[in-house]
């Protein structure tokens, strides 16, 4: 049976289970539900979990196991010399092994056994059976592969005879357990808890795994280039090189350049952000009458819906040209992939962001608050300046952290109107590049992942993490503490 | 019936407060909240110099009808009114008079203390300084401590005046509040259930601050409580399911009440 076929079967039987549970609690007190501990459907979730969870656990376990024990198995039986080979041959000789085995594992018991016998052409078998094999197979590769399929085949047998035993076994236990005394909703609800903590783990380990691997390798990186060369470097210039080589030939990975453009485009969209967000959402929340509020906050709340790619191609195709030549027209020279144009289309992007969230946080100022400064004979301006923002502020500060934070990440705008020059520069009309955009075209193409060319993505990503991560941490902590404030 | 102190009531009856010329006249006010009718035809005149106290049972306007005389109401968007509500014979609902000088004239003092995120200092500043009160640091610090003093908060606070308001106990929030509210020297002071929060000590701070204001403004004051009525007001009003039921001298209405509703109301068989 094939472990999913056979799985079907587990559950199925968990579904018995369930109704025998509940069936058989009911009948043990003779029908009067109430004097159970609790209510028939948890003394069958009971049985069920009790005959579904062990026989998992064993099937994830076998799957996990027994393919390594069957692989020890035939390169254990393999001729001296084929044990003893190089890395490289042992692999081929256990690819061709596998080929094989597929090829056997479509045969009838028939020509399995005709297979089996020692002068067969077991390519001509499997040829004339439609399983074509692409090697010429030694005789010993032969038979290991067929000493592979049969293990694997018993190893199959006796999962699926001792999941479904053990699953039977466990059903009866529990079964035999259920009577209106069994504590089964507690029992339940532990096992329920252990799946939302098992769920909720999955989402830490993953996060943990994907800094891990980061980091790992970026210390790889720093084991080919120094770490202060990359952190205070002012020279990105990567240089592609031949395969194999490395150290400094491979070129020179000086983050500044990159850090710059990251933060100097950043600062320009907030630039752009943060007054137009502010005092959108300040309007929206202290003047805005209810239908203009019914009607402008879902259209900002679509801009925030835009693809980031479709403002790229936007200031890529229509706002950097259009930029350029109005430059042109002043007299200046604004290349079309420039600070500006990057800065000021991700100023768009962001306002949305910035003026929704500051939006929520206004609207989060006590109502009786304003009612105080209005009471005193204040004005609705004197009221959003002097009571509403300055209690308002830290949320406000946080949400424009967030945004920073999500401007120092932002890819596909940068990638396309920021321009990919490694610059230095304060001119706002020049291109830059950023962190994002060196990730991307340090990894796009064909490569091999050894090569500080490529390990410096990763190095590259770690400190885009970093930075983020300590923004967002920031920011969290002051938009909480901004909360108690009203508790 | 209500067990009133004597020197409370001769100390009300000596006044005399309904001899003299009313500050605050309603005529005919009715408030609407989208569909819903809250009040119905409110008139009441309402003396200087002198306490008004307005009881009544939960949910009967009382709050809308405060809210009325400083135009709070304005802040919610489905509330109409009618009618008209007079302060020294201006029309308050006039469309050329200015809301926020009228608030200035008619401060207000909330039912939840609701001291603004600022320090001590700045929540009583506040509102001199947006009414340019004071010309000088000295002088605004000196209206900050007489306002405080008045609020009987100075002693407790004056050595943190740095420290944020919110982080005082309700009942010093709540006279924080009063402070606030007397810093600009308003003509009426509206005070929703200024002490509905309070421990009696708290509660009777602020009524002898009540008894010290109302030598110079003209206080309303709601109130559940039979006793505060009793003790700080000279006139009393009693609102039952939008209406004034009954309206007079607060030794009256707790002692000969005309109407059966009042009567029971205050000796507490319903409400
Ligand atoms: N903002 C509002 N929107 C709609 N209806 C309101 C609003 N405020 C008050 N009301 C209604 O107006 C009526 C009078 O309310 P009001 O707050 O004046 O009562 P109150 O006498 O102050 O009661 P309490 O003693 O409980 O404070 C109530 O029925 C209430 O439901
Ligand atoms: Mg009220």
């Amino acid at each position: 049976m094939s472990t999913p076929l056979l799985a079907a079967v587990v559950v199925a039987l968990g579904a018995i289970g369930w109704l025998l549970g509940s069936w058989r609690s009911k009948a043990s007190v003779g029908g009067k539900v109430s004097t159970l501990h609790s209510r028939p459907g948890y003394y069958g979730a009971y049985v069920l979990c009790w005959t579904i969870l062990p026989a998992f656990f064993l099937i994830v376990l076998w799957s996990a196991i027994s393919p390594m024990v069957v692989s020890n198995m035939v390169s254990s039986r393999l001729p001296q010399n084929v044990q003893d080979g190089v890395t490289q041959a042992r692999s081929l000789t256990t690819s061709a092994i596998n080929t094989i085995e597929r090829g056997l594992a479509t045969l009838s018991a028939e020509d399995l056994e005709k297979a089996a016998q020692p002068n067969t052409d077991v390519k001509a078998l499997l040829l004339s059976k439609g399983a074509p094999l692409a090697i010429n197979p030694e005789p010993y590769a032969v038979n290991a592969a067929l000493f592979q399929l049969q293990a694997k085949r018993s190893s199959q047998l006796l999962l699926t005879i001792s999941a479904i035993g053990l699953a039977l076994l466990c059903l009866g236990f529990a079964l035999f357990q259920v009577g209106p005394k069994l504590r089964s909703r507690n029992a339940v609800e532990r096992v329920a808890l252990a799946g939302l903590f098992a769920c909720s783990m999955v989402a830490i380990l993953t996060t943990l795994g994907i800094v891990l691997s980061m980091l790992f390798e970026s210390i790889h990186f720093f084991g080919i280039v120094p770490i202060q060369d990359f952190l205070f470097g002012t020279v990105w210039d990567p240089r592609f090189s031949a395969a194999g080589s490395s150290g400094e030939a491979g070129g020179q990975f000086g983050l500044l350049p990159l850090l710059w453009g990251t933060l100097y485009i950043s600062f320009v969209a907030l630039l752009v952000a943060v007054p137009v967000g502010l005092f959108s959402a300040v309007y929206m929340s202290e003047y805005a009458s209810g239908s203009v509020r019914l009607m402008t906050k879902p259209l900002l709340e679509i801009l925030a819906g835009i693809p980031t790619i479709v403002y790229g191609f936007f200031a890529l195709i229509t706002f950097g040209p259009l930029l350029r030549d109005l430059g042109a027209h002043v007299g200046l020279s604004i290349s079309a992939t420039s600070v500006l144009t990057a800065g000021l289309i991700m100023g768009v992007m962001l306002i949305p962001f910035v003026s929704s969230l500051s939006d929520d946080i206004i609207n989060a100022v006590p109502q009786s608050l304003r009612e105080g400064s209005y009471g005193l004979g204040a004005t609705q301006s004197e009221t959003i300046k002097r009571v509403i923002l300055p209690a308002a502020l830290p949320g406000i500060v946080g949400a424009i952290l967030l945004a920073a934070s999500r401007a120092i990440g932002e890819t596909m705008i940068v990638v396309l109107a920021a321009g990919i020059a490694p610059n230095l520069t304060l001119n706002p009309f020049e291109p830059v590049t950023t962190i994002t955009v060196k990730i991307v075209s340090q990894l796009t193409g064909d490569l091999e992942f050894n090569s500080p060319q490529t390990l410096v993505a990763f190095a590259l990503g770690l400190t885009l993490f970093v930075f983020t991560l300590a923004l967002n941490i920031y920011a969290l902590y002051i938009v909480r503490k901004y909360r108690e404030q009203y508790e | 019936m209500l067990n009133v102190e004597p020197s409370s009531l001769q100390r009300a009856t000596a006044q005399a407060p309904h001899l003299q010329e009313p500050k605050v006249v309603a005529k005919d006010v009715s408030v609407y909240y989208g569909e819903k009718r809250a009040l119905f035809d409110v008139s009441v005149n309402i003396p200087d110099r002198g306490v008004m106290a307005f009881i009544g049972p939960s949910g009967c306007g009382k709050s809308t009808f405060l809210r009325c005389i400083n135009r709070m109401n304005d802040t919610i968007p489905i509330c109409r009114v009618t009618g008209k509500i007079t302060i020294e014979n201006e029309d308050i609902y006039d469309p050329s008079l200015d809301v926020v000088q009228l608030r200035a004239r008619v401060g207000m003092v909330f039912q939840k203390p609701n001291p603004f995120p600022k320090s001590i200092y700045e929540n009583v500043a506040y509102g001199p300084r947006i009414h340019g009160l004071s010309s000088s640091k000295a002088e605004l610090d000196e209206i900050v401590q007489k306002s405080l003093e008045r609020a009987a908060l100075w002693k407790e606070v004056k050595d943190r005046l740095n420290d944020p308001g919110t982080g005082l106990s309700g009942g010093q929030q709540q006279r924080l509040c009063i402070a606030r509210a007397v810093a600009v020297n308003p003509e009426v002071i509206l005070m929703d259930e200024p002490c509905s929060a309070l421990d009696p000590i708290a509660t009777a701070k602020i009524e002898e601050l009540i008894d010290e204001l109302k030598q110079n403004f003209c206080i309303i004051i709601v109130t559940h409580s039979m006793q505060q009525a009793a003790r700080v007001s000279q006139r009393t009003a009693f609102f039952h399911l939008g209406v004034i039921v009954e309206e007079g001298n607060t030794e009256e209405i707790f002692q000969n009440p005309t109407d059966k509703r009042t009567q029971d109301y205050i000796t507490g068989r319903f409400g």
